[in-house]
């Protein structure tokens, strides 16, 4: 069996702050195959950015952080590669899309600068006119209908629609393995939220690229991912392909979360209890979704 | 019919951005009968959020009137005009003052109307507290305190402070978490209970006007597309862009899947991009 | 007050600003308890110990006319520390009002009151105390109102620029949504959150006064003989250098502890009250 795309397991994070040490995550396990799309799904302060940052090495750096367990990628372990493997791999095949597009993209530069930058991290020497005519292409694949107007453009002059779609073209431009969307379209219209959702899903399953999902948004989670973990205050508490875990919640905080979410069918605003200690259970791992057994 | 509390009379607002006209409301008119809950839905560009700011005053529109009780509100509020219309902001982070306690927050509407007597106006920021379910020892606290659910509490509490029967919520509960969005509705459905209050709450998120209000105004680039009972907006919206609005909400049920698609397959043919 | 003290105990160069700042003002406020010869601060003259090296009964040697250095520098403390306070308690209100005033109202108020700020900012304020002195007597009082003139401008900015983004913050939308008056807006709501950036700045700006105090004093415009003033020691001792290093060097050394803590204590206190830089 060929090791999954991302590993981790038993991740730990710890802060020491002035208050003393403050326990972030306490031991989660995921994984995700090649191709697959999983998603990460809490409320704020569960942990669920953090982990994506950890993957990306980003965390790493900070001083006061202390990171415990195995994070493993293509089956190699990322605590053994140095910062500078590590940065080579961000952006090339590991990517990334975060919660607010605009801002992601520097205001001073066109897109088609940006552009090749992207592209220069894939393949240094590419030329300036084969990048733009790649970019061009890509932005086309995001249905975007000219993409030349784009290119010319600054972030700020297109819509946030658009430069979500510029941000997942530019993620996808150097065939990554692993997609990390942090709160995607979080920032956008619903109608063009579930635009862009639809474009990213129908773009991974084209270029079979494995995603982490991080979302706080059961329903964008329901119509994207095949399979969904619940973290809860740094602890996965439900793991199942997501038409299992929707249909049958089983962990008392899956099933609050559920509730609380109101319904466009009607049925009111349920009575949620107050954080209840059965919201700390242990995790509930619906059939066939067990950690895979591979030692990196 | 009874006399409508709140009434917009083809409404318009048109903003100065360098040299151009942009007109973010265009002719609305509609009415609010006391005790309903009237939802405000739109995208951003819908003028949703314009209207509110006219409704409470902030800046008077460029043509119509704004009316409560058939009285037109001036472009200078008084102070009684203020106190008849309150706000529930999206962002109760912001909307408490950081370096004043939740007490002092709490007071200011009781020492600026002179409501109650004086001496007793503390034990009366407490009972606000307790209304919104938060003990009455909150008032010492700092807003940095307090989580965000707590806050928006607080928020909420000083809108009651002034006493007044119109109250418009903007966005008030998508800054927060579901489960703390969840108990924070119930509230405002147990407060408009209890205290007879007409809501007009603005919001993007139809799942939650569908439970909640009792009206709905669909707003497109500042016209009014569509009004109606909530059921009739859920159940065969006549408009095409509540229906590819409805049509996009991220779902959680197989019914509400179903109830999604039923609309679609009537959309057929519009293309929403 | 936990976080405060885990701060300072975290941060060394915190600790340090504490405990100079504390040095320097206790030892002002107890001169006359603490030095040897109090007596020292005015003209005494003792012709049988003058110009005398550091001793166990000098810890600073003595001056030309045999004064007790170490008794004079501590008085010199306390001259430029009330000085100091004195410029900063007029300085600050005028310059504070002016900001959220500015800041709050916009639009024409904007426009005049910040060009005013802005031509005595492009004033380098040594120049501005030197004319100012060169015209009037070259007195203390003076001196002071000099010194005052020159700082209000820099609160002016400080307070305009958080008042402006203050104002759009939703908690003002509240207040005036309440029907609250434009002081009470401006000064109840507005000033409490302008007021954490305006004491870390009052702590660093201590340190500057009693610099610029002292360079005027060097250059014979500010505080004028018998009164011990750290500037016109430095001055008088240059004279003597290097042979009788001490009239110098301990003066300066005053001068470099009393600014560094000051500065440090501010940098601490922009930590504790979370002011953004």
């Amino acid at each position: 069996m060929t090791s999954p795309t991302l590993l981790i397991r038993d991740l730990h994070l710890a802060f020491g702050g002035y208050s003393g040490r403050v326990e972030v995550l306490h031991g989660i396990s995921i994984h995700i195959r090649q191709g697959e799309r999983v998603a990460l799904v809490g409320e704020s302060g569960s942990g669920k950015s953090v982990t994506a940052r950890i993957v990306l090495g980003l965390l790493q750096m900070t001083r006061t952080a202390r990171i415990g367990g195995l994070i493993a990628f293509e089956g190699q372990d990322i605590a053994k590669l140095t910062p500078r493997q590590h940065h080579r791999l961000r952006g090339t095949k590991m990517s990334m899309i975060f919660q607010d597009p605009t801002s992601s993209l520097n205001p001073v530069y066109r897109i088609s600068e940006q552009f090749r930058e992207v592209l220069r991290r894939g393949v240094p020497d590419i030329e300036r006119t084969e990048a733009d005519a790649r970019a061009a292409d890509l932005l086309a694949d995001c249905s975007i209908g000219d993409p030349e107007r784009v290119l010319t453009s600054y972030p700020f002059q297109l819509s946030g629609g658009l430069n979500q779609r510029v941000m997942i073209a530019m993620a996808l431009a150097n065939e990554p393995s692993l997609l990390i969307a942090d709160e995607p379209g979080t920032a956008l219209d619903v109608t063009v939220q579930a635009q862009t959702l639809k474009l990213m899903r129908e773009l991974v399953a084209r270029h079979d690229t494995a995603v982490l999902f991080i979302s706080h948004n059961l329903g964008v989670v329901r119509e994207f991912a095949d399979r969904v973990y619940v973290i809860y205050k740094g602890r996965i508490v439900e793991h199942g392909r997501t038409a299992d875990l929707f249909d049958d919640p089983r962990h008392p905080y899956t099933r609050a979360l559920m509730d609380a979410i109101p319904r466009i069918t009607g049925g009111g605003i349920p009575e949620i209890a107050d954080a209840s200690d059965t919201y700390l259970a242990p995790i509930i791992v619906h059939e066939g979704c067990a950690e895979p057994e591979v030692a990196p | 019919m009874t006399a409508p509390l709140l009434s917009l009379d083809s409404v318009s607002k048109v903003f100065k951005v360098g040299g151009r006209e942009i007109v973010a409301v265009d002719g609305v008119s509609l009415d609010v009968i006391a005790g309903e809950c009237m939802a405000i839905v739109g995208e951003s560009g819908s003028g949703k959020s314009t209207i509110a700011n006219m409704i409470l005053g902030v800046y008077p529109p460029s043509g119509g009137t704004v009316s409560l009780r058939g009285e037109t509100l001036p472009a200078r509020r008084t102070r009684a005009h203020r106190r008849a219309i309150q706000l529930v902001q999206q962002n109760p982070l912001s909307s408490l003052n950081p370096q004043r306690t939740v007490g002092a927050s709490l007071r200011l509407p009781l020492d600026v109307h002179d409501i109650g007597d004086n001496a007793k106006r503390w034990t009366r920021v407490g009972a606000l507290l307790e209304e919104v379910h938060l003990p009455a020892d909150f008032r010492s606290r700092s807003p940095a305190a307090l989580s965000g659910g707590q806050r928006q509490r607080v928020a909420i509490a000083r809108a009651l402070a002034c006493e007044s029967e119109l109250v418009v919520l903007d966005e008030p509960t998508s800054a927060l978490d579901v489960l703390v969005q969840a108990r924070i509705l119930k509230l405002l459905m147990e407060l408009q209970r209890r205290r007879g209050l007409t809501f007009v709450f603005i919001t993007h998120d139809l799942s939650v006007v569908r439970n909640i209000a009792d009206r709905v105004a669909v707003f497109e680039k500042g016209r009014l597309v569509e009004l109606g009972s909530v059921e009739a907006i859920f159940t065969d919206p006549s408009h095409p862009y509540t229906r590819s609005l409805i049509a996009a909400i991220p779902v959680v049920t197989s019914e509400e899947q179903a109830l999604k698609e039923s609309l679609t397959q009537k959309e057929e043919k519009i293309d929403h991009s | 007050m936990k976080r405060t003290v885990a701060i300072l105990t975290s941060n060394p160069l915190s600790a340090l600003g504490v405990v100079l700042v504390a040095a320097v003002v206790l030892s002002a406020i107890f001169a006359d308890f603490i030095v040897p010869f109090p007596e020292h601060r005015g003209s005494v003259v003792d012709f049988t110990n003058f110009n005398r090296a550091p001793s166990w009964q000098n810890l600073f040697g003595t001056d030309l006319v045999g004064r007790d250095l170490f008794s004079r520098v501590i008085f010199a403390y306390r001259i430029s520390l009330v000085l100091g306070v004195v410029v900063l308690v007029i300085a600050v209100p005028i310059g504070v009002t002016v900001g959220l005033v500015a800041g709050y109202l916009g639009g024409w108020t904007e426009t005049v009151l910040m060009r005013i700020t802005d031509v005595f900012l492009s004033i380098p304020p040594l120049v501005l105390a030197m004319s100012m002195m060169g015209l009037l007597e070259p007195t203390l009082t003076n001196g002071m109102l000099a010194v005052t003139a020159m700082w209000w401008p820099w609160y002016t900015r400080l307070v305009y620029n958080i008042t402006r983004s203050e104002k759009e913050e939703g908690y003002v939308l509240a207040a005036e949504l309440i029907g609250a008056s434009k002081p009470h807006l401006i000064f109840r709501e507005i000033l409490p959150n302008c007021v954490p950036a305006i004491l870390t700045k009052m702590t660093l700006d201590l340190g500057f006064v009693i610099l610029i105090a002292s360079s005027l004093s060097f250059l014979g415009l500010g505080v004028q003989p018998p009164t011990p003033d750290l500037g016109s020691m430095v001055a008088d001792g240059a004279k003597y250098l290097p042979d009788s290093w001490w009239l110098t060097v301990f003066p300066g050394l005053a001068i470099l502890v009393a600014v560094f803590g000051f500065n440090l204590l501010g940098d601490a206190l922009r930590e504790i009250l979370g002011v953004d830089q």
